[in-house]
């Protein structure tokens, strides 16, 4: 009843999404004042609109309408209330209505929070947030619409995917788009400085706390991610090189570099045009991202064509809007100024070493997901890229990047002396040798790429902490200042998620077995027993649910629970695994299939990952050490005499 | 040159090979696999329309069979279509359908529209046994012999030409070798 006003909203946030392009845009060449402040009621009053079509949408989730075809397919009267919510973005229509909504947020919180950015400026940055819109709802309308009818309506709805019944996909897309198209805004910033022209490097201080934002978001949603893959299907494995993942991680490593390229060029003006393209680049693989992603076309490079209209799409909007933001930076980077140089060892040096590896990776991450479309169109074969490929370079790509890092954080702008940093480092250098070499002599089969790991995870780690130990003894107060910590956080977060992967990979057991009720078996000095299975019976699902009790040394440590679901509306089995979390190793069990028709012996896989947390602990710790860097002060302070203050961004995240 | 203007040309040829992609999306051809005289991957997948049943790899051995990966987004697939049919019903093999990356109500209303060939479709909802398979692009094909080894892959549509010259021979000889 209702949803043709879902649709009519749509609309409406069409039209003001163009008049916040035109506009303003307009207003900014020609002086208008009255132009450009239309930029703020259209951001709101646009956002507005999104929220409202977002709403009735979750509506008919929530009142169960199955004359919505969207619902109908993705819904079913079985499903419990919590999930009615978040399978709103279960598949691709409304997945995009959730970007459009959460890209008509970040506008308006720009609109919001950066009233005292030159008045041209801040004009053009919405001028351009709003194309950027216009483009996403006319894709939204014309290929994608979620509020269409179904007639005559369904009786039941068809569910919603099991895989996706759960926590993890609660919040996970939304973490994960609050970071994709947060970049946006850095885009934003760098298009309205090239338009602008004339404008240094002072986008690059206003821009910078965004930017750490959405960065901040989009470690988060990437980690959250890897988690639910790790509970959810089953295999124990946490990262899979699946072209979903690396679609989201392209932005990521390309912002990670945008984000200390953005230091050099507002702290000493290098690096300009750098990290212009790095801020265009960094949203356009969130775009990309996002729809190859959401078009199906990475889950086969053939299906590209599949749906004509949105392939074509997605051509049409990626050209207008990376081949525009290009072609300017083509035309006008050269206006924009240079920093001084800086010395071969200096934090430039280093930094550049940081940008270096984490844009080869981006390229390498790209190139691995359309490799097949490319050797395919050079008529060179085929070849199949897989985890080997990524890995294998990745460790090698790790290895300048790790050894630099610390080194980074020791080193002073323009110029410095290897013997000053030696003397700074050695206690670093020394630790993390001993730990690693440690690791190597006392755990049977780690073997040396490991025992480097987690060397190299150790040298940074120590590397940050000895630093803010350096920085404090020099004070007299004891305060660490906001910027060193969350510099500290976020080194120290991959740290941990180095020593964490390097253990996990290379010590972890799992064992395919056949037990039956009454069955032991040993792993790495644990006892997993079977004690069989019974029926339990969930909201939309019965499952075969079975009972180990695990032991080490003759005392029970815990009892492991993992599930067979079947459910009853698509018909598809589920495995829940079960897991005893641990800050040093997780225990992992899920049930495969019955294997005799007594359903007494059943296929169970157990799994030991030692320090598997730390990968998501890591993550976390970047997590804190990007939205702490966000908040600092230094942003909202005045940088001029005039009206050119920016405002903190504390008020954004929350 | 103006160096200014490289990121721009890196990003066209992109573009460039995004639409070459559209063009090329059907012209198929052999791709050396790994898994040529290798065990087939380990599988455990859901019955299409059948609630509550699922078949793994030890469901089909000792005969030959041909795995199908389809999809009812796949375009190509419609294509093959009439070919899988014919051979299903000249009773040569069995050919199991592996339905991957699709929604249940799609396929089934795509076999519905399509006429269904398969002996049983498999639901490989996420994914995850096509990678093992190291399928990327649908439709493709595997061959395997009664020990469960794969002996053949069709990257691409199945045609007449290809079921004379490679596949039936191979059956033939693992019949003879019997």
């Amino acid at each position: 009843m209702t949803v043709e006003l879902g649709q009519i909203a749509l609309l409406a946030a069409l039209l003001t999404s163009f008049s916040l392009g035109l506009f303003p845009m307009i207003g900014t060449y020609t002086g208008n004042r009255r132009l450009m402040a239309i930029s703020t009621s259209a951001a709101l009053i646009q956002c507005l609109l999104l929220l409202v079509a977002f709403g009735i949408l979750t509506s008919a989730f929530v009142n169960q309408d199955f004359s919505v075809e969207y619902v109908a397919r993705n819904s079913n009267s079985l499903l419990p209330l919590h999930y009615r919510y978040s399978a709103v973005w279960s598949a691709h229509e409304g997945s995009l209505l959730l970007w459009e909504l959460i890209l008509g947020l970040w506008i308006a919180a720009v609109a919001l929070f950066s009233k005292r950015l030159p008045e041209v400026f801040r004009a053009r940055v919405l001028a351009v947030l709003g194309w950027v819109s216009a483009g996403f709802l006319l894709f939204i309308l014309f290929t994608s619409n979620p509020f269409g009818r179904l007639i005559p309506s369904a009786a039941e709805g068809l569910d919603l995917n099991p895989l996706l019944q759960d926590f993890g996909l609660i919040v996970h897309p939304p973490l994960l788009y609050m970071g994709y198209v947060g970049f946006s805004v850095a885009f934003a910033f760098a298009v309205a400085a090239l338009l602008g022209g004339e404008i240094s490097r002072d986008w690059v201080r206003w821009s910078r706390p965004w930017t750490l934002v959405a960065w901040a978001f989009l470690t988060i949603g990437i980690a959250l991610g890897s988690w639910w893959a790790y509970y959810e299907l089953g295999w124990g494995g946490w990262w899979f090189w699946d072209p979903v993942e690396n679609a989201s991680f392209m932005p990521w490593l390309v912002g990670s570099a945008l984000i200390h390229s953005q230091a050099v060029t507002e702290k000493r003006g290098a690096f300009g045009n750098w990290t212009l393209l790095l801020a265009i680049s960094a949203f356009s693989l969130s775009l990309l991202g996002t729809f190859l992603v959401r078009s199906g076309v990475l889950t086969s490079v053939h299906a590209f064509a599949s749906d004509p209209t949105r392939g074509i799409f997605i051509l049409i909007y990626l050209a207008l809007v990376v081949g525009g933001s290009l072609a300017l930076y083509a035309a006008r980077a050269p206006k924009m100024i240079q920093g001084g140089g800086f010395a071969g060892l200096s934090r430039e040096t280093l930094l550049l070493i940081n940008n270096l590896v984490l844009t080869v990776m981006a390229a390498m991450v790209l190139t691995g997901t359309l490799y097949p479309l490319l050797i395919d169109a050079l008529g060179a074969g085929k070849i199949s890229v897989g985890p080997p490929y990524f890995g294998f370079l990745f460790s090698w790509l790790l290895v300048p990047m790790v050894l630099a890092l610390p080194i980074g954080i020791y080193s002073r702008w323009q110029q410095d002396s290897a013997s000053r940093l030696a003397g700074r480092l050695m206690w670093p250098l020394l630790i993390s040798l001993v730990v690693g070499a440690g690791f190597w002599i006392t755990v049977p089969g780690i073997g040396l790429v490991a025992a480097a790991g987690v060397s190299g995870g150790v040298w940074v780690t120590a590397g940050s902490l000895f630093y803010v130990g350096q920085h404090m003894s020099k004070k007299k107060h004891f305060k660490i200042p906001a910027s060193i910590l969350a510099m500290t956080l976020g080194h120290v977060g991959l740290g941990f998620f180095l020593i964490g992967v390097s253990l996990t990979s290379a010590t972890s057991s799992e064992q395919h077995l056949r037990m039956e009720a009454g069955d032991q078996h040993v792993m790495s000095g644990y006892t997993f027993e079977f004690n069989g299975t019974r029926i339990v019976q969930g909201p939309n699902y019965t499952a075969d649910e079975g009972e180990f009790i695990v032991a080490k040394n003759n005392r029970e440590i815990t009892r492991l629970y993992p599930q067979k679901r079947q459910y009853a509306q698509r018909g598809n089995s589920m495995t829940e695994a079960a897991i005893d979390p641990g800050f040093t190793r997780d225990l992992y069990v899920s049930l495969g299939e019955p294997l005799d028709d007594r359903g007494q012996a059943w296929a169970v896989r157990i799994y030991y990952k030692p320090f598997i947390r730390w990968i998501w602990l890591g993550s976390i710790l970047m997590m804190f050490g990007g939205f702490l860097a966000a908040g600092n002060k230094r942003y909202r302070r005045k940088i001029r005499a005039n009206k050119t203050e920016q405002t903190g961004t504390k008020e954004v995240t929350a | 040159m103006n160096s200014r203007v490289l990121p721009l040309m890196a990003f066209v040829l992109l573009v460039a090979l995004l639409v070459v992609g559209l063009k090329i999306a059907d012209r198929k051809t052999q791709l050396p696999s790994p898994l040529i005289n290798k065990p087939a991957p380990a599988f455990n997948l859901p019955v299409l329309g059948q609630a509550g049943r699922t078949m793994s790899r030890e469901s089909f051995l000792g005969t030959p069979y041909l795995v199908n990966f389809w999809a009812s987004w796949c375009v190509t697939c419609r294509v093959e279509h009439p070919v899988i049919t014919d051979l299903a019903r000249s009773g040569a093999l069995r050919v199991i359908g592996f339905n991957f990356r699709d929604e249940n109500a799609d396929a089934l209303a795509w076999l519905a529209q399509f006429g269904n060939p398969y002996e049983v479709t498999l639901v490989d909802l996420d994914g995850r046994i096509s990678i093992d398979f190291g399928v990327y692009a649908a439709p493709e094909s595997f061959l395997v012999d009664p020990s469960g080894v794969i002996v053949f892959k069709q990257l691409g549509a199945m045609t007449h030409d290809i079921i004379e010259t490679e596949i039936l021979p191979r059956i033939a000889s693992m019949e003879s070798g019997n």
